[in-house]
């Protein structure tokens, strides 16, 4: 006859402690929480946040047309230069607004916090649509638009810690990574919405008239999405796990020294920023925005082309962001963010090197290729006697291929004419190439969806309810914020110095995200801490 | 595997200062090629910010180094209960 042997007095506890916690949680997330309403609980949390990314990355995707409104017409590539610096400052303050807003979310509580952040990241991306331009008001343009975008930084420094802490918090507890994944795609479809809504503007209105104004329309229609956000997210109740802590009188009363003067927890923010989120934000930000930056300003392709690539790219890679959530359920949050860096580090040369090589036309077949007439303009430079005379020729090659050759030679009424280099700009691909930089593209936000699908869930589990908002918030916006936001700028500044190729500038995501890997791989755990209820 | 996290802390802890000199010194190279005459193209409110950003993440790195030194990161919480 078998015999069961009796437990020990601690295995006894343990099991019966298990329980209890198990059962307790379960009662207490049945009661706050009827089953259905967790798809609400991220439909508007999902909502707002991808309103609060569109705002923030129509900047980016508008930032040649933006620097042309707030620097001088002879500012050149340090107008590009410098509108990146302030759409990169808008980065750098986010890790301020994690601090600021992480802590009114451990303190007065989720749902008002991020309603707020709501508000000041919708009203700050209306009134950049109205500011003048240098034309009207000089230098006051790029200080107003810097301010604004340093209000729209904090405000979503505060916005994404509450809105994954609340979902999650809302989730069953094996199924978090799946829950959060949904708040995990909002970022690539406000990128997607930006750049959707902006290339609509630009086909109704036509190329002048929206390089004139039109690039105010999808600043200013920001706040129609504003109010109708707000409106959902009133609706919304308090995370459970929050209410039941307010309840118990738990919460904490100084979330930020809690946070970062306590060894155990600031040593766990440390390890999330070095080995998870430094390297997911490089990734990120080189899959989406440095290679959309990379194909209109290095390859010199088509305005709408290298958006429409973008937008085929994302279309096809979003519902990975859910897969790999899911997924990381199973096999845990680790190995599958540090995989997406690898497979990184290892391709972006190669993928970034055919963008150059499929664009060159000194490597196209031009044998039979068309040259339009070409279109003249002269035009005299203000308060003096000379002019500038353009001269732009349209190129058609038999694949399909098109682009422009441009010369900007200025005609001095004292030294004759002084001839320019030859510009090749405005590209349009062939059919096969378009849809090769597609599938590379796809292929990069692939390696975003890896890292990024997983990473909510992985720092919501990090760190304990009472200080969840403010601990996770911070290493977050550091990574993603701070190394990933300054991707753009970094690599471009990087590859204007002499000596420097086209592709210097990925040897810093490349860099950061080998540093994250290596002490992801080293330091980081896999496993899953299934009960955040503490 | 925790002698490795041990001694790499030592990596962490070079590499904090070694890589805010490098930018330091790289902010100096860059700034002083450009023409001081010609104020748009200076960047250097650009390295200022990136100095000023990179500085307390540098030394955060240092502190990580210093953690795992001394053992910090041998054994990980379970759950954040233990935090």
């Amino acid at each position: 006859m078998l015999e069961f042997q009796k437990p020990t007095v601690q295995v006894a506890n343990w099991i019966s402690y298990v329980y209890i916690r198990k059962t307790k949680y379960f009662q207490f997330m049945s009661e706050t929480l009827p089953k259905n309403n967790i798809f609400k609980v991220i439909g508007a949390s999902s909502l707002g946040t991808l309103i609060e990314w569109y705002d923030f990355y129509i900047f980016g995707s508008l930032a040649v047309i933006i620097g042309h409104q707030l620097f001088p017409e002879d500012a050149g590539a340090s107008a590009l230069i410098n509108t990146l610096a302030i759409f990169a400052a808008g980065f750098i303050v986010r890790p301020f607004g994690a601090l600021v807003f992480g802590r009114l979310g451990d303190l007065i509580g989720r749902k008002y916090t991020f309603l707020l952040t709501l508000v000041l990241m919708g009203g700050s991306t209306f009134f950049i649509g109205l500011i003048p331009s240098y034309k009207t008001i000089g230098y006051a343009a790029p200080i107003l638009v810097l301010v604004l975008r340093l209000i729209q930084g904090l405000a979503l420094g505060g916005e994404y810690g509450g809105a994954a802490t609340y979902v999650a918090e809302h989730a069953p507890e094996n199924r978090r990574g799946f829950f959060t994944s949904w708040i995990q795609t909002t970022a690539t479809l406000g990128l997607f919405l930006s750049l959707g809504v902006i290339v609509i503007t630009k086909n109704i209105l036509g190329a002048d008239t929206f390089g004139d104004w039109g690039w105010r329309i999808p600043f200013l229609l920001s706040i129609v999405l504003v109010v109708v956000s707000v409106y959902i997210r009133m609706k919304m109740h308090e995370s459970p796990l929050f209410s039941k802590l307010k309840a118990e009188g738990n919460i904490s009363k100084n979330p930020l020294k809690e946070s970062f003067n306590n060894k155990a927890n600031f040593k766990m923010v440390l390890l999330a920023l070095f080995g998870a989120t430094m390297g997911q934000g490089v990734i990120w930000y080189t899959g989406q925005f440095y290679a959309q930056s990379f194909l209109e300003n290095t390859c010199k392709l088509d305005f709408n082309d290298s958006r429409y690539i973008l937008l085929w790219g994302i279309a096809f890679a979003t519902p990975f962001f859910v897969v790999f959530g899911a997924w990381s359920d199973k096999v845990g949050r680790k190995w599958i963010m540090l995989c997406g860096m690898l497979l990184g580090i290892i391709f972006y040369r190669p993928i970034y090197q055919t963008f150059l090589d499929d664009t060159d036309p000194t490597k196209m077949d031009m044998s039979a290729a068309t040259f339009k007439l070409p279109k003249i303009k002269h035009e005299l430079i203000a308060g003096t006697p000379d002019s500038l005379h353009t001269s732009i020729t349209q190129v058609m090659l038999t694949n399909g291929t098109s682009f422009s050759k441009v010369q900007v030679d200025t005609v001095s009424a004292s030294r004759g004419v002084l001839p320019a280099k030859e510009v090749i700009r405005d590209k349009i691909l062939s059919k096969p190439v378009f849809w090769k930089f597609v599938g590379l593209i796809f292929f990069q936000i692939l390696l975003v969806t890896m890292v990024y699908g997983p990473i909510a869930a992985f720092l919501v589990e990090l760190f304990p309810t009472k200080i969840r908002y403010t601990s996770m918030s911070l290493p977050y916006h550091i990574g993603n914020g701070v190394f990933g936001g300054l991707v753009p700028f970094i690599a471009t500044l990087i590859a204007s110095f002499a000596g420097s190729t086209p592709l210097s500038g990925l040897w810093y995501p490349i860099g950061i995200a080998t540093l994250s890997l290596i002490i992801g791989t080293i330091y980081l755990s896999n496993k899953k801490d299934e009960h955040i209820n503490d | 595997m925790n002698i490795l996290k041990k001694f790499l802390g030592l990596v962490w802890m070079v590499l904090g200062p070694v890589a805010m000199t490098f930018l330091f010194l790289q902010a100096v190279d860059k700034v002083g090629l450009t023409h001081t005459d010609i104020e748009r193209t200076n960047t250097m409110l650009q390295w200022a910010i990136i100095l000023f950003i990179f500085l307390p993440i540098s030394l955060g790195l240092m502190i990580f180094g210093f953690y795992a030194w001394k053992g910090e990161y041998d054994k990980l919480p379970d759950s954040s209960e233990e935090i």
